[in-house]
């Protein structure tokens, strides 16, 4: 017999699997339909029907819609996620290639960010859950609501003018490279992650505010309280676990957006990531990059949910039997 | 100036451009400039060192390095100008003189031209140029199969041949005595040649000024002097950067904090903060750029030329270029070879605003009120739509009706351009008058946007193409030049300009404009005052 949580898992990755596919085909029939050939879009004015052709049998763009699909799909499961529209005779310029030094350096963004904002956000909420009421809590979520409210981007320009124009502390620019040491790589990814960060901190400090407020008036922790546990046990010991699972949940969508929402950022700090590799793919019709990046998007909102479901159903008994 | 495919780039706002809209930019600044003034601190003359950092507008993660390829800014810089070298250059006045070639000499009516050599140059892994590393360089453009930007201006080539050890010969259909000009376009940088035939441009190697050290497409373009460049003194710079940034407000701000020094196709909108900026200098540029709305000569009403002419009273540049360019750029006068170009003249009498003459020749044309579609899409050139919408109101008072139709970006060149009767171009121009008129003007040509059909035009076009004496050119040139302004279909709107912004630490001379970035040549003309 297999343990409830196992088969809670498998069951949830069965779904997630499911609505994978089924996005696979929304970007795919949404990118066929996208208006003009891209033969001729790629080969210019006075391409000859001849090369048209020969153009469209080398990208496989001459099979049936289905067959093309699968084809995709199968490259994707195996890790090839074929050749850009910009590969040349005798310079195959694979997809995978472009894309994954890109999506290497929007995880680091992503990962750096979390690596702050997540601690960070659970324990100002912590506090201000502990110290509610207090000019401490509403300052802290004054400040938040405040910088969620605004524009992503205009918390960049806000940050590049006092820090970068005005100051001249921080590059207005991040462009990161690989041959570039640590320090310097730090430098430039102060000022994305320090706009990523105020513009989730919010969300997650909110939601551990008030899952912490909403334990704290239960019987068990007056019982904790009355036994003489310390506030910091109480909290720690008491309250927050069983507060994890509406906190991972909104940790993951805000790590999923981290990811696939980056586009902004990435473009206003010209950091070169899979969100601007994107934009720019979709600039230059390298159709195959689009299609990978977008299911690159899905996969991996698709997964962090995933994970958060799976970590609020594990922490939770009463999910794991449900009646 | 566009695309990974067909000569379009050329013509129009590239496809990057072209979609990106906000990015790109049509010309600005000062209208009485003619060509940008030198830097400031450079009366000391240039000096040596520094590492240069120019921010780019373009540039994409297709950008490749074979040269058959190369579409914007950024290629024709970092890549063609900074990496390598052609056979011929184009000076900023617009004369071209040899590069890597030393010497060449026409004969046989211009059919045939015989390059010499540079004695000496060499490509970075310090082997030396041979007639071998040209004829690979230029052929690798030429053929059925050639997908190259360049492969139209080869058409001409009959034959590409090593001679000895210092001579490469080029055969000719026909006589072209601007083949030089043709020589110095990006795309025919020389690259080493492959052992077996063809061209080597994976090797990462050229003969320019600067060594490529680091290039990741779409994001930057790190590179280093080469101690053993064929240029006396040159280049300045130590290192050059080029960094894609495509937004133009990241741009600017790069600009601002001096994390680049240069940065093109600045925002019209903000060129007056920037002028107040104290450490910031605004570069003007007048290019071979130029918008029209082009009338397809060939049919009703725009095959009376007295139509033509009614359409090219009412019309208002002055109003158009002070509201739609915000007064950056020059009205046009229906002559496509722009100032900067050689031979060209000013035809007169300039068009101007006058409803009395429109009315007059639209009657002569027999009509009381004309009435006609105009078609344009936002990027068909940037402020299309505003300026069709302006001509509109001003051509309205001589009782003629223009209906402007707001044409879908995408697919405007296939379904629009070359189809409708009156549209909208955005021309990125031609370093000489012949290549130019060959490409849009001459009967038959395939991107004969008007439509011209016009015997005397087409005779003077052949006879200027193959006549040597520069005399006898710049008479027929002009003869043409007239032509067009009387009798063309094409209505000029206005001359642009390339409008960059540069630190004042930067020294220049005076800059190019045939084609972007000092002609492609940058990073070795320009320097960095200490």
């Amino acid at each position: 017999m297999m343990s409830p949580l196992v088969r809670t898992i498998i069951s949830r990755l069965l779904l997630g699997g499911l609505t994978l596919a089924a996005v696979s085909v929304i970007i795919f029939s949404t990118v066929s339909m996208l208006p003009g050939n891209f033969a001729t879009a790629i080969l210019g004015q006075s391409a000859t029907p001849e090369t048209v052709a020969a153009f469209e049998s080398h990208l496989g763009l001459d099979q049936p819609a289905a067959t093309r699909y699968f084809k995709w799909v199968g490259g994707f499961l195996y890790g090839d996620l074929g050749e850009s529209l910009s590969s040349n005779p005798g310079e195959p310029r694979f997809v995978a290639d472009i894309v994954s030094s890109r999506l290497r350096n929007t995880l680091l963004l992503a990962g750096v960010t979390a690596l702050i904002a997540v601690p960070l956000s659970i324990v100002l909420g912590v506090l201000s859950a502990l110290y509610r009421g207090t000019t401490f809590d509403r300052v802290v979520n004054g400040v938040s609501l405040t910088t969620i409210s605004v524009p992503e981007f205009f918390i960049a320009y806000i940050l590049i003018l006092f820090l970068a124009v005005r100051l001249r502390w921080l590059p207005t620019l991040s462009n990161v490279n690989d041959g570039m040491g640590f320090v310097e790589g730090v430098r430039l990814m102060i000022l994305p992650v320090s706009t990523l960060t105020l513009g989730i901190i919010a969300h997650i400090m909110r939601m551990t505010r008030s899952a912490i407020i909403g334990v704290l008036a239960s019987p068990y922790i007056h019982m904790a309280k009355c036994k003489g546990a310390s506030p910091a046990r109480v909290i720690l010991r008491h309250a927050l676990p069983n507060a994890w699972a509406p906190i991972a949940n909104v940790v993951a969508v805000n790590l999923a957006y981290l990811v696939v929402g980056v586009v902004v950022v990435e473009t206003v700090f010209v950091y070169p990531g899979i969100g601007h590799t994107m934009v720019d793919a979709v600039r230059t019709r390298d159709i195959p990059v689009v299609q990978a990046c977008a299911l690159i998007f899905a996969s991996a909102y698709i997964l962090l949910n995933l994970l958060a479901d799976i970590i609020a159903i594990s922490t939770n008994p009463k999910l794991l039997h449900p009646r | 100036m566009s695309e990974r495919n067909k000569g379009m780039g050329h013509l129009h706002t590239s496809r990057r451009e072209f979609l990106s809209g906000a990015a790109a930019l049509a010309g600005v600044a000062g209208v009485s400039s003619v060509l940008s003034k030198p830097g400031i601190a450079n009366a000391a003359g240039p000096t040596k060192g520094g590492f240069m950092k120019f921010g780019m507008g373009e540039g994409s993660q297709t950008d490749s390095l074979d040269p058959a390829t190369w579409p914007s800014n950024f290629t024709i810089a970092a890549l063609g100008g900074s990496m390598c070298n052609n056979l011929t250059e184009i000076l900023p006045d617009g004369s071209v003189v040899p590069d890597l070639a030393e010497s060449y000499e026409p004969s046989e009516g211009a059919t045939k031209w015989v390059f010499k050599l540079r004695k000496g140059s060499t490509f970075h892994n310090g082997k030396d140029v041979t007639p071998k590393d040209i004829v690979e360089s230029i052929r690798h453009h030429m053929g059925k199969d050639s997908r190259s930007a360049a492969k139209d201006i080869l058409a001409q080539v009959a034959s590409v041949e090593a001679d000895g050890n210092d001579t490469v010969i080029f055969k000719l259909a026909s006589g072209s005595a601007d083949f030089p000009f043709m020589l110095a376009d990006w795309h025919l940088a020389v690259m080493p040649a492959k052992a077996e035939g063809g061209l080597d441009w994976t090797a990462k190697i050229g003969t320019g000024p600067f060594v490529l050290e680091h290039f990741e497409p779409g994001v930057s373009a790190k590179l280093t002097r080469n101690p053993n460049y064929h240029k006396e003194g040159k280049p300045y710079f130590d290192e050059v950067e080029f960094n894609v940034i495509s937004d133009v407000v990241a741009r600017t701000n790069a600009l601002v904090t001096d994390v680049v020094q240069y940065m093109d196709e600045i925002d019209i909108k903000t060129i007056n903060m920037l002028k107040r900026n104290p450490d910031i200098a605004i570069q003007v540029i007048s290019s071979t750029r130029h918008d029209a709305f082009d009338m397809n000569t060939q049919v009703e009403p725009f095959n009376n030329n007295d139509v033509r002419l009614a359409l090219k009273y009412a019309i208002n540049r002055e109003e158009i270029v002070s509201k739609v360019y915000f007064g950056t750029a020059r009205a046009g006068n229906d002559n496509p070879v722009a100032k900067s170009m050689p031979f060209a003249i000013d035809p007169q009498p300039q068009h101007t605003y006058d409803i009395e003459k429109a009315k007059e020749h639209l009657k002569k044309a027999g009509y009381d009120k004309l009435k006609v579609d105009l078609s344009a899409a936002p990027n068909s050139f940037l402020g299309s739509i505003e300026a069709g919408t302006l001509f509109k109101e001003q051509a309205a008072k001589a009782g003629i009706e223009i209906n402007v139709i707001r044409e879908s970006d995408d697919g405007y060149w296939d379904k629009v351009w070359l189809k409708k009767s009156f549209v909208s171009v955005g021309y990125f121009g031609r370093p000489t008058p012949d290549w130019l008129f060959t490409q849009f003007y001459q009967e038959g040509a395939a991107w004969n946007s008007t439509h011209f059909r016009h015997k005397r035009f087409n005779e003077l076009l052949v006879s200027a193409r193959a006549e040597t004496d520069q005399a006898k050119r710049a008479a027929q040139y002009s003869e043409m030049q007239q032509i067009l302004h009387d009798e063309g279909g094409v209505i000029v709107v206005a001359y642009l300009n390339y409008t960059n912004g540069v630190s004042k630490r930067v020294g220049f001379n005076t800059v190019g404009g045939v084609f972007p970035m000092d002609n492609g040549r940058a990073s070795e003309r320009w320097w960095l005052n200490a």
